[in-house]
């Protein structure tokens, strides 16, 4: 075994579970507070991205971009919820999913008007383009550790944000009674639409944090989405800890699966068949993790107390 | 003479304006319209499945697409192996035996994802549905023998006693009158006993389990026969396009099913039908006019979610009173 290749493994894995937490994070927000099914929350995040990436193209500086480009996704989450997203509250969760899935068409139509088909690639500045050595045969791009602390910095914000504000408090009450905390005179709906623009500035983050490694594309936001489905399931819909313990899970597991399962596989049978079976349940691996998971605990790990 | 309501009449002409309408634009020289309502029809079968579970036992399944495909690749494989070599067990061009396949295994991939499934409720049911549907999605994906992403061409389709499927009008009589027959099997289920124990626990599920049903057996049963059925799709849909790719099986196709469902009226006997022939001929219609069409598809979907209550056949269920 290699151990260097297994550290930096897991610090990618990380990574990539920092990223879906910050897209399960406005999920399960949403859900938690609004009871709310959003399957447009990864064409938020591609449309961040894509906000990202031309603004780096224009101003030539990736993290001013972020920084203009983060309330500009807020506003279209603020933007989604006044127009759509409001009226579904009511409605039931078959809905929501066919109502956000009209939403999904509307919008990668409308960013494959404004961008074209092809994707936008996005250079970092310099100092962030370099790579740093942790230690001997240990090395890392600086980048993705600026990626692994943005992630931890936002989940602790989030945490704190939740826990010990007074919109905070508004939130939570909120999502265990949301006519007393209007009848104690809260503007509800302004509460909830700020829910979402949050979520989806976080979203938008997660996708402007992963431009310079891949590429903004249309396709990305089906691809992040379900993923990011199958985190807050694991993890129980609803739940801050169970979105992120499962993101770093799922993380974990699809980073680990690509790259060692097929040695895994070749300690029982032969190279071969190993080479042809890893692919495919590395793929399929998170799936079986949540059957199993839901097979023995139906609400996820950490199912909310409220619900 | 008839005596028919308002629904049963737009029941009847739409399935007799089906049944005549495509042989006459073949002959009429347009054959690509048998086309389309070929698509249509092998679409409305799922539909018409989907419906079973979803409007009459309130089942939000958001990954039938996965049978569609599962069924696909009963002939896609047996096909390919018959005309490459490899996998003598399977290798065979028998449509009996691609139908047996498509069916028996969609039924066992129902038993299992659904024996799981059912044990959730709610936004857990939906989404678990369409993670056991991205796992097929994944698994045809990754799998190089059959090309993965790019799909398998089938050259011969498969053989069954007394109707040719490569005759485009045998073919969509075949799958006419197997949407039917999907139909008339989905009204039997629903009258009978078991299908009032069904809708019973979509209406209130404790009431039921109290009376002392067993509602998660009733679901799972309704759950398989309902993915059974979706296999058969799949099995007709391969035969007409004869490409099959793991994109047959991705979320969005189990969306656009649902769509077809909601749209057209759930758990309505004919509103499956109606949904799926206006999805596909709207969606005909705006790609003809446009590469943007998903924009105003996408804008029309949010407007009958929003505005439009019990679908299309709700329309004509209030017009008629």
């Amino acid at each position: 075994m290699d151990y260097t290749l297994l550290f930096v493994q897991t610090l990618n894995g990380l990574q990539l579970g920092l990223l879906l937490f910050l897209v399960a994070s406005g999920l399960t927000l949403v859900f938690g507070i609004l009871d709310f099914v959003n399957l447009a929350h990864g064409s938020i995040y591609m449309i961040g991205a894509f906000i990202c990436a031309s603004l780096t193209l224009l101003i030539g500086n990736f993290l001013w971009a972020v920084v203009i480009a983060l309330p500009l996704t807020g506003a279209l989450g603020f933007a989604i919820e006044k127009l759509v997203a409001r009226r579904l509250y009511e409605k039931d969760h078959l809905d929501h999913v066919l109502g956000t899935f009209g939403l999904i068409l509307v919008l990668e139509t409308l960013a494959h008007l404004l961008w074209g088909p092809a994707g936008i690639t996005v250079p970092l500045p310099l100092w962030l383009d370099g790579q740093i050595e942790l230690f001997e045969g240990a090395v890392i791009p600086s980048y993705r550790l600026l990626i692994i602390g943005t992630g931890l910095a936002v989940a602790a914000g989030l945490v704190w944000l939740v826990n010990y504000t007074r919109l905070g408090m508004l939130i939570r009450a909120g999502a265990s009674n949301r006519t007393m905390v209007s009848a104690l005179g809260i503007d509800i709906q302004t509460l909830f639409a700020l829910v979402f623009a949050l979520g989806a500035m976080m979203a938008g983050l997660a996708g402007m944090l992963i431009t310079p490694i891949t590429t903004a594309s249309l396709g990305m936001g089906g691809q992040i989405i379900i993923t990011a489905f199958v985190v807050i399931i694991i993890g129980g819909i609803g739940s801050m800890k169970g979105a992120f313990v499962a993101a770093l899970i799922v993380g974990m597991i699809n980073t680990m699966g690509r790259s060692f399962l097929d040695q895994g596989f070749e300690l029982f049978m032969s190279e071969d068949a190993a080479e042809t079976a890893a692919p495919a349940v590395s793929a399929m691996a998170i799936y079986i993790l949540m059957a199993i998971i839901l097979a023995f605990r139906p609400q996820g790990l950490f199912p909310p107390r409220v619900r | 003479m008839l005596k028919l309501s308002v629904v049963g009449w737009v029941t009847f002409v739409g399935m007799v304006a089906l049944a005549i309408l495509p042989p006459v634009f073949l002959w009429t020289g347009h054959a690509f319209y048998l086309d389309l309502a070929s698509r249509l029809v092998i679409l409305a079968i799922a539909a018409v499945s989907l419906n079973l579970i979803l409007g009459y036992g309130g089942m939000v399944s958001f990954g039938h697409a996965a049978f569609i495909g599962l069924g696909a690749y009963a002939v896609g494989i047996p096909a390919h192996h018959a005309t490459w070599g490899g996998f003598e067990a399977v290798a065979s061009y028998n449509g009996l035996f691609h139908l047996l396949l498509a069916v028996g295994i969609s039924a066992l991939f129902a038993l299992i994802t659904g024996a799981i499934s059912l044990r959730t409720k709610g936004v857990y049911f939906i989404m678990i549905t369409m993670a056991f549907s991205q796992m097929a999605f994944f698994l045809f994906q990754s799998l190089e023998v059959y090309n993965g992403d790019d799909g398998l061409t089938i050259d011969i389709r498969s053989e069954l006693p007394m109707i040719n499927l490569d005759d485009p009008l045998q073919l969509y009589l075949l799958s006419y009158v197997s949407l039917v027959g999907a139909m008339i099997l989905v009204k039997i289920i629903v009258n009978s006993r078991f299908g009032m124990v069904l809708q019973g626990a979509k209406g209130n599920n404790e009431r039921m389990v109290t009376l002392g049903y067993n509602t998660y057996f009733y679901r799972l049963t309704a759950y398989v026969i309902s993915g059974a059925m979706c296999g058969y799709a799949g099995f007709l849909l391969g035969n007409f396009t004869t490409f099959i790719s793991p994109d047959m099986m991705h979320w969005t196709r189990s969306g656009e099913l649902m769509f077809m469902v909601i749209l057209g009226g759930a758990s309505t006997a004919f509103g499956a039908v109606l949904g799926s022939s206006t999805f596909v001929l709207i969606e005909e219609f705006l790609s003809s006019l446009t590469t943007f069409w998903h924009l105003p598809f996408g804008l029309m979907l949010i407007g009958v979610v929003l505005f439009i209550r019990g679908g299309l056949m709700g329309l004509f269920k209030a017009g008629g009173k």
